[in-house]
């Protein structure tokens, strides 16, 4: 059947940054599909030279409101590495507990606000509330508890002030671990009320494969589910690549298409994401969060883009049945008051942690000052850029018969599935169908 | 009266201060329930060109972003900067303490620096370019200060912001002063109303509401005095969000 489809969105709603889908076909040939990263660049591998070691980690959480966590840890673990400063073992449990609460907060936000509102075809979460109050209140819930959770280990929600090179500035008391285990424990009710809600629309999310890399973390000792140590694996190679060679897996290109860089390793695109941990440590999953994966159908070798969203449900559970036993762990040591000095010195060196939406790699270079001479940062969204463009042309001949504003919605929902977070890359969506 | 229109634009920033409106949880939906959001691109699909109260996110880096947001200026009856990005140019504005911008450029692109999609120019503060109403400072912005601001908008009042130091809620907090413990804190500088949030949590001010409109820059000068620094300790901080917008303190 021939069918002219000419699509410009521009800037895609509903996703963190801004990006634009271009699709252009006459007479059933697709003639151009392009995903474009059109974010005003920040340049802050640039800004952060001369800064002291203390300061970086303040700078560069401000690459992402919604991973800032994330990137503090990065780069905090790198200066770490950079000066050979040690960090207790409470004080790496308790930031692992914080970085949990950071996964929590972004995939209940990207499933429950931004991805859920397709599934039951709805412009927003506003008219959604409407629609399915129940799962909406159990959304909003698991969101608040996530950020409470962050706001107790952090000092706040966004950009952690808590955090410092060596170990913590403030760490919780007993109490208020206890009282957040129980609050964990009383979550549970509301991810199996979501999980339900999110499997009664599940139909909804397109049935599209595509062969491709998986990219994430992956830790032997102890055997781990890891966001936070570990080296790095991927569905095509069986060995792992400390995270301090990252570079030679990231493998960075500048591509017209993007301000953000573009990422390969042994095909022409990969992916990374709560769907590539689940597909290189699935078997280390806590075991209500192996039951959510069953109960969407969900294994080890998935090749569907669309169901990173289910894994990112999937870990949601994992990280609180994780951090409940976490805490005990904690709890039976007791938190010792930490005072941790250091010092300048001069190195460079890497730190890499799994941010919600993947892997992230940060490293630094200091002179004997501690002042910052150089620094190279890759973000997660950015290894994913090539894999939209890839899927993108494969998946638009398939869908082309289904006509223009099919093909629109059906390639937005693509890229949120990514759940992508331009502004970390530079910004992202918009989807033009070009007239 | 109409329920008022709101539209929400982000420029160059990590987004996370619209995100303290997702951390509103219920909150946001009651917010809903008096103004009419129109445009939110972080959030929904739908758009308008037609608004009465227009929020700005993000610092100006581009020349196209400057005609944008005059463009938005003359649609909206109010504008609001919202966070350091917008208010003071926050850590965007680092980059201009560079003079060379192709250096940086080089710096993060190498050789495909000068591709025409990655130019930029100096970072400007959202009232650098275009007039504001209201400002919500802070990085990120405190949720309660934005309730609060648009409370007394939507009632007509003028919103109180304050115009003291962090060191006023800090020692109200009875926090014990970070200077003692070797930090350089910028609190006695910058303009309170986060509730001393960062020294609380043991970690110094670093200035991302911006400096007072008067600051006590005699205060600050014995601080460093008794603490045997210098003036250039304070500035290497007060750099972080406070780039080329420093108050002169001479040593």
């Amino acid at each position: 059947m021939a069918k002219t489809v000419n699509i410009n969105v521009h800037h895609v709603t509903r996703v963190e940054g801004h990006g634009n889908i271009v699709v252009n076909a006459t007479n059933g040939k697709v003639e151009k599909v392009e995903w474009q990263v059109p974010e005003a660049p920040r340049f802050f591998e640039a800004m952060v030279r001369g800064r002291s070691y203390e300061d970086i980690q303040t700078i560069v959480s401000r690459i992402c409101g919604i991973c800032s966590i994330t990137h503090s840890l990065a780069s905090t673990k790198a200066v770490e590495n950079a000066l050979g400063i040690k960090v207790s073992e409470q004080a790496d449990k308790v930031r692992i507990l914080m970085h949990y609460s950071e996964q929590l907060q972004s995939h209940v936000l990207h499933v429950g606000y931004l991805v859920a509102p397709d599934l039951f075809g709805l412009p927003s979460v506003v008219p959604l509330a409407a629609k399915a109050p129940d799962a909406v209140m159990a959304v909003i819930r698991l969101h608040r508890l996530a950020n409470e959770w962050s706001d107790l280990i952090a000092g706040r929600t966004t950009h952690p002030v808590t955090l410092k090179p060596g170990g913590l500035t403030k760490f919780p008391t007993a109490k208020e671990l206890r009282e957040l285990q129980e609050r964990l424990k009383n979550s549970v009710a509301d991810l199996k009320a979501v999980a339900a809600a999110v499997l009664s629309v599940a139909g909804n999310l397109p049935n599209f494969t595509r062969q491709t890399e998986y990219i994430s973390l992956k830790q032997d000792n102890p055997p781990t589910y890891t966001f936070y140590h570990g080296d790095i694996t991927s569905t095509d190679y069986d060995g792992a690549v400390s995270i301090h060679d990252w570079q030679s897996v990231a493998n960075e290109y500048v591509n017209d298409q993007s301000t953000a860089k573009w990422t390969k390793w042994h095909r022409d695109s990969y992916t990374v994401g709560a769907l590539a941990r689940f597909n290189n440590n699935a078997p280390l999953l806590s075991p209500l969060a192996k039951d959510v994966a069953k109960m969407f159908g969900l294994t080890q070798g998935c090749c569907n883009p669309f169901m990173n969203s289910v894994a990112q449900l999937v870990e949601c559970v994992h990280v609180v049945e994780t951090s409940i036993a976490m805490i005990d762990e904690l709890l039976t040591k007791g938190i010792k008051p930490e005072n941790v000095k250091t010092s300048p010195k001069a190195g460079k060196a890497s730190g890499c942690v799994e941010a919600p939406r993947g892997i992230l790699f940060h490293q630094y270079e200091f002179d004997r000052k501690g002042n910052c001479v150089g620094a190279d940062i890759c973000i997660p969204t950015n290894q994913n850029h090539a894999a939209i463009q890839k899927d993108f042309e494969k998946f638009v001949p398939e869908i082309l018969d289904e006509g223009e504003d099919a093909v629109r919605l059906k390639l937005e929902m693509l890229v949120r599935s990514y759940d992508p977070c331009i502004s970390c890359s530079t910004h992202m969506l918009n989807v033009e169908f070009v007239r | 009266m109409s329920k008022p229109k709101i539209a929400i634009f982000d420029f160059a920033c990590c987004e996370g201060c619209q995100l303290q409106f997702v951390n509103l949880e219920e909150e946001l939906l009651d917010l809903i329930g008096v103004a009419d959001v129109v445009e939110w691109r972080e959030a929904m699909s739908e758009k308008s060109q037609e608004y009465d109260i227009a929020i700005i996110e993000g610092s100006i880096t581009r020349l196209e972003d400057e005609e944008r947001l005059k463009l938005i200026r003359s649609r909206a009856k109010v504008l609001i900067a919202l966070g350091a990005c917008a208010t003071i140019g926050g850590v965007n504005k680092l980059k201009n303490n560079f003079n060379d911008l192709d250096e940086v450029k080089k710096c993060v692109y190498g050789k495909d620096s000068k591709k025409p999609h990655l130019a930029t120019q100096p970072t400007k503060a959202v009232d650098e370019v275009v007039d504001v109403d209201f400002y919500v400072h802070g990085c990120p912005i405190d949720r309660k200060e934005f309730t609060y601001i648009v409370r007394c908008l939507l009632l007509g009042k003028t919103p109180e912001i304050p115009d003291y130091p962090v060191c006023v809620e800090c020692k109200a907090k009875g926090n014990p002063c970070l200077w003692q413990y070797g930090q350089v804190c910028l609190g006695p500088i910058i303009r309170a109303g986060c509730g001393a949030r960062c020294p609380s949590n043991g970690f110094r001010c670093f200035g991302c509401r911006g400096y007072t409109s008067n600051p006590n820059v005699d205060a600050a000068k014995e601080v460093i005095d008794k603490f045997g620094l210098t003036v250039d300790h304070l500035k290497t901080k007060m750099v972080l969000f406070g780039s080329r917008q420093e108050p002169t303190i001479y040593g």
